[in-house]
């Protein structure tokens, strides 16, 4: 299998992200997209592992390490969006104007 | 070979319009169960490509334990916050399509174009079952995750820790008697950290 069918995938899903990131405002919404694109980013990650495979398992292994990162930055996301809410009853990004000047 | 660009089919069908509805969801369960099935179609994705142990770890963290962590949030806040339609900043939405559809374009014709000055990417399915046989797929992985890439594994377990921390430091109510309705607030902390490591 060409391993351009999986980054044309990563490409696309990338972009949906991208456009999630910019245009959504619920804050859960954001965090929502970014680990669309850190799913975009894995799935590069193990088609080029797949693809040069004399260079061993990198790409599997950086995959892995992707997925703990994300899972730390879900959590560390989330709590945010939970203090914020504690403190503005909202959590529309919109509405999060305070250093806006 | 047929049944593989088979199974890709699927999958992308699959991954694509989950995340194309996450994207239009107005409910953000909805968006959040999107992004499960996105997910495990993903790991059908690696499956194809020989990532067997990688594919397994997407499913039990990603679609398992991140998507409940991301699902309990938003019942903490709320299921029924909407997003308004109109936005307050003219322009945002057909901005935000029109910069994403060209990162589209750009990331396609560079994934296109610069697979093809690589000339590598036709055939790589029989060093790929060879490696997966010989040592095993796990093994292999362990191998390299254990010598070679071993100081970047420690690291990740001290960022793991620091987010633990600054998890409970963030999610800690300072100074105020518990009343009925913080009880299941820091019970939910409780239940993220977890989740996280």
């Amino acid at each position: 299998m060409p391993v351009s069918f999986f980054l044309v995938l990563s490409a696309l899903l990338f972009s949906i992200g991208i456009y999630g990131v910019l245009a959504r405002q619920h804050a859960v919404l954001v965090l929502l997209s970014i680990e669309l694109m850190l799913n975009a980013v894995n799935i590069n990650l193990v088609a080029f592992s797949a693809m040069l495979q004399e260079a061993g398992l990198g790409g599997q292994v950086f995959a892995l390490f992707v997925i703990a990162v994300a899972a730390a930055e879900v959590g560390v996301g989330l709590a945010i969006v939970i203090l914020i809410y504690r403190n503005r009853q909202s959590v529309d990004l919109d509405e999060l104007d305070l250093m806006k000047w | 070979m047929n049944l593989e660009y088979f199974v890709f089919g699927v999958m992308f069908v699959m991954a694509l319009g989950a995340s194309l509805a996450m994207l239009f969801a107005r409910n953000a369960v909805h968006a959040a169960l999107f992004l499960v099935v996105t997910q495990v179609a993903l790991a059908l994705g690696f499956l194809l490509q020989g990532a067997f142990f990688v594919a397994a770890v997407q499913i039990i963290l990603y679609a398992g334990a991140i998507m409940v962590l991301f699902l309990f949030v938003i019942m903490l806040l709320g299921v029924d916050t909407r997003e308004a339609l109109i936005d307050p900043l003219p322009g945002q939405r057909p901005l935000a399509i029109g910069l994403g559809g060209l990162l589209a374009a750009e990331i396609l014709w560079v994934a296109v174009r610069g697979v093809e000055l690589a000339a590598g990417g036709e055939d790589q399915a029989t060093a790929l079952t060879e490696l997966n046989q010989n040592p095993g797929n796990v093994k292999a992985l362990a191998a390299e995750l254990f010598s070679r890439y071993l100081l970047p594994f420690e690291a990740t377990s001290v960022l793991l820790v620091v987010a633990i921390v600054g998890v409970m430091v963030l999610a800690r109510r300072i100074g105020r008697v518990p009343n009925t309705g913080t009880g299941a607030e820091s019970a939910s902390g409780s239940d993220k950290e977890g989740a996280a490591a």
